[in-house]
C-alpha cells in the first residue's frame, strides 16, 4: 500500500474528535474514571497508553501475515502484555511516584479494549506505517478526553492544575470551596458523559438512531 | 490470511516463537531497569520515614537522601532485651531476610501472634530523630498480615513513647479504593497526636467503625474491616512486650542516653 498523506493525516486526526474511542466508542472508561482525579496522573496513563497502542498496532500489523487466525486474539494479547510490561517497569523505574499512585491502573491496558480495538479491527488488515499511525491517533483521541477531564476534576475538585494551585482552597486559607465529589471516580461519569453530550451536539452525525 | 497460516505446524511455531520472543523482552527490560527501581524503593522507605516523622510533608520536593543522612540515625535493636546492639551495620542490615533466617528469627507463638506473621528477626530496626541532642521522636518498622498482602509502614513515637506523630504504609497489595486507602494522606493524618499506648504503657491502639472518640480511637477505613484489623493487630503486635516493648520501656527508662 502506497503511504497516502492525506490518508495518514485523517488517520490520526479523526480518533480525536469525529471517532474519539471514549466519547463515540465508549471503550476504555475503566481507566478513565480511575486516574482522572489529577492532570499529572492522567498524563502519565495517557502517554503509557498511546505508546502502547501505537507499537502494539505496528508489531501486531508486521505479523499479520503469519498470525493464524484459530489464535490470533492470543497472539495479540501477547504482544500487549509484554508491552505494557515493559512500559510498567520503565515507569517504575523512572517515574516511581507516579508509577506507585497509578498502581494497577498501568497494569489494566492490557485490558483496556481501545488497545485490543485497534489490533483487531485496524491493525490486522493494514500496513504496518498506518497501524502505527492508527495506534497513535486513538492513543491521542483517549489523551485528549482524559486530560479534559483531569483538568475539570482538578480544577474544581482540588483548585489546582498540575498540583500548581489555582483556585486557593479554603483548607489551604483561600477562598474556593472546593468540590469534593469530583475528586471521587464516579464524578467521571457526569464529566464524560456531560463531554458525550457537548460532542453529539457539536457533531450531529455522531447521534445514535433512536 | 492464508489457509496454511492455519496448519497446526504453523500454529505452533508462531505461538513458541512469540512467547519466546516477548519473553526475552520483558526479562530483558526487568533486568536492564532492576538498579533503578531498586534504588527507588530504597529512597521510598527513606521517605517514608521522613513522612512518618513529620520531617517531610506529604508533596513537598526535598532531598530525600541529603536530609535522612543528616536527620536520621539508624540503630539495631535486640527486641527481647531492649538493647541497642552494636558490631551489626544497622543501615544495611536486612530485616526482612533475617525474619526468614532460622539463625537470625524467631518463631512467634500463635497467641500473641497479633499480625499473623509466624516469625520475626530477633534484631530490629529503629530510627531515631534527634534536634540538638535531644530525642524528637522514634520510628519503628513494623508490618502484619491485612486482607490479601503483608503491610508494610513504619510508626512514628514521640519521645515519650506514647503518643503517635505519624504513620505511614510504603508497601500493601490491599485492594486500590478500599484497603489501599491505608496510603491516603487524609487517614494517615488522622493519625497524629492520638495515644498508641495506654497510661500504665501496654498498646492499646483501636479502629472504630463509630467514629472515634478516645485518644486511642482512629476511624477504620469503610469498606475494609480486614485491613482496619490488621492494621490495629500489627501496631498492638509491634508496641507490644513481643514487639519493641522492652526497648520503649528503656528509652522511658532514660537507659539510652536519650
Amino acid at each position: 500500500m502506497a503511504f497516502d498523506k492525506a490518508e495518514a493525516k485523517s488517520v490520526i486526526t479523526t480518533p480525536i474528535f469525529d471517532n474519539n474511542p471514549i466519547a463515540l466508542q465508549v471503550l476504555g472508561i475503566c481507566s478513565a474514571l480511575a486516574v482522572t482525579s489529577q492532570m499529572d496522573k492522567a498524563l502519565v496513563m495517557s502517554i503509557a497508553l498511546t505508546i502502547v497502542t501505537a507499537f502494539s498496532n505496528l508489531l501486531i500489523s508486521l505479523l499479520r501475515h503469519h498470525i493464524p487466525s484459530s489464535i490470533r486474539i492470543i497472539v495479540q494479547m501477547t504482544i500487549i502484555a509484554s508491552l505494557v510490561i515493559v512500559v510498567d517497569q520503565v515507569l517504575k523505574a523512572y517515574a516511581y511516584e507516579i508509577a506507585k499512585q497509578l498502581s494497577v491502573f498501568v497494569g489494566l491496558i492490557i485490558t483496556n479494549c481501545i488497545v485490543m480495538g485497534r489490533a483487531e479491527a485496524y491493525a490486522m488488515k493494514n500496513s504496518p506505517g498506518m497501524s502505527f499511525l492508527d495506534g497513535v491517533g486513538n492513543g491521542l483521541g483517549y489523551s485528549a478526553l482524559l486530560m479534559t477531564v483531569a483538568f475539570i476534576r482538578e480544577l474544581f475538585g482540588s483548585g489546582s492544575v498540575f498540583g500548581v494551585s489555582i483556585l486557593e482552597p479554603i483548607s489551604a486559607g483561600g477562598w474556593y470551596q472546593t468540590n469534593g465529589l469530583l475528586v471521587l471516580p464516579p464524578s467521571a461519569f457526569f464529566v464524560i458523559g456531560l463531554l458525550i453530550w457537548a460532542l453529539r451536539s457539536w457533531k450531529k452525525n455522531q447521534v445514535e438512531a433512536a | 490470511m492464508s489457509a496454511k497460516n492455519d496448519s497446526i505446524g504453523k500454529t505452533l511455531g508462531v505461538a513458541v516463537g512469540l512467547c519466546l520472543l516477548c519473553s526475552l523482552i520483558v526479562s530483558g527490560a526487568a533486568v536492564v531497569l532492576k538498579p533503578e527501581q531498586q534504588a527507588n524503593k530504597l529512597a521510598d522507605v527513606q521517605k517514608s520515614i521522613l513522612l512518618a516523622s513529620g520531617l517531610v510533608k506529604s508533596g513537598e520536593k526535598v532531598d530525600i537522601a541529603a536530609l535522612f543522612a543528616e536527620k536520621v540515625e539508624s540503630k539495631l535493636v535486640d527486641l527481647e532485651s531492649g538493647e541497642f546492639v552494636s558490631g551489626v551495620d544497622a543501615i544495611n542490615f536486612n530485616q526482612r531476610a533475617a525474619a526468614k533466617d532460622p539463625k537470625q528469627n524467631i518463631k512467634i507463638a500463635k497467641d500473641v501472634d497479633l499480625g499473623n506473621i509466624k516469625q520475626r528477626s530477633k534484631l530490629a530496626k529503629v530510627y531515631l530523630i534527634k534536634e540538638n541532642q535531644e530525642l524528637k521522636s522514634i520510628v519503628l518498622p513494623v508490618h502484619g498480615k491485612g486482607l490479601f498482602s503483608t503491610l508494610y509502614g513504619f510508626i512514628a513515637l514521640n519521645a515519650d513513647t506514647t503518643t503517635i506523630s505519624g504513620l505511614k504504609f510504603y508497601e500493601h497489595g490491599e485492594t486500590p479504593g478500599l484497603g489501599g486507602e491505608i496510603e491516603n494522606p487524609l487517614w494517615i493524618a488522622k493519625w497524629e497526636g492520638k495515644n498508641a499506648l495506654s497510661s500504665d504503657f501496654k498498646p492499646n491502639v483501636s479502629l472504630v467503625k463509630t467514629g472515634a472518640k478516645a485518644s486511642n480511637e482512629v476511624d477504620a477505613l469503610s469498606g475494609a474491616s480486614y485491613t482496619s484489623n490488621g492494621v490495629e493487630n500489627l501496631l498492638n503486635y509491634w508496641l507490644g512486650d513481643n514487639g519493641f516493648g522492652p526497648f520503649l520501656a528503656k528509652v522511658r527508662g532514660g537507659q539510652h542516653g536519650v
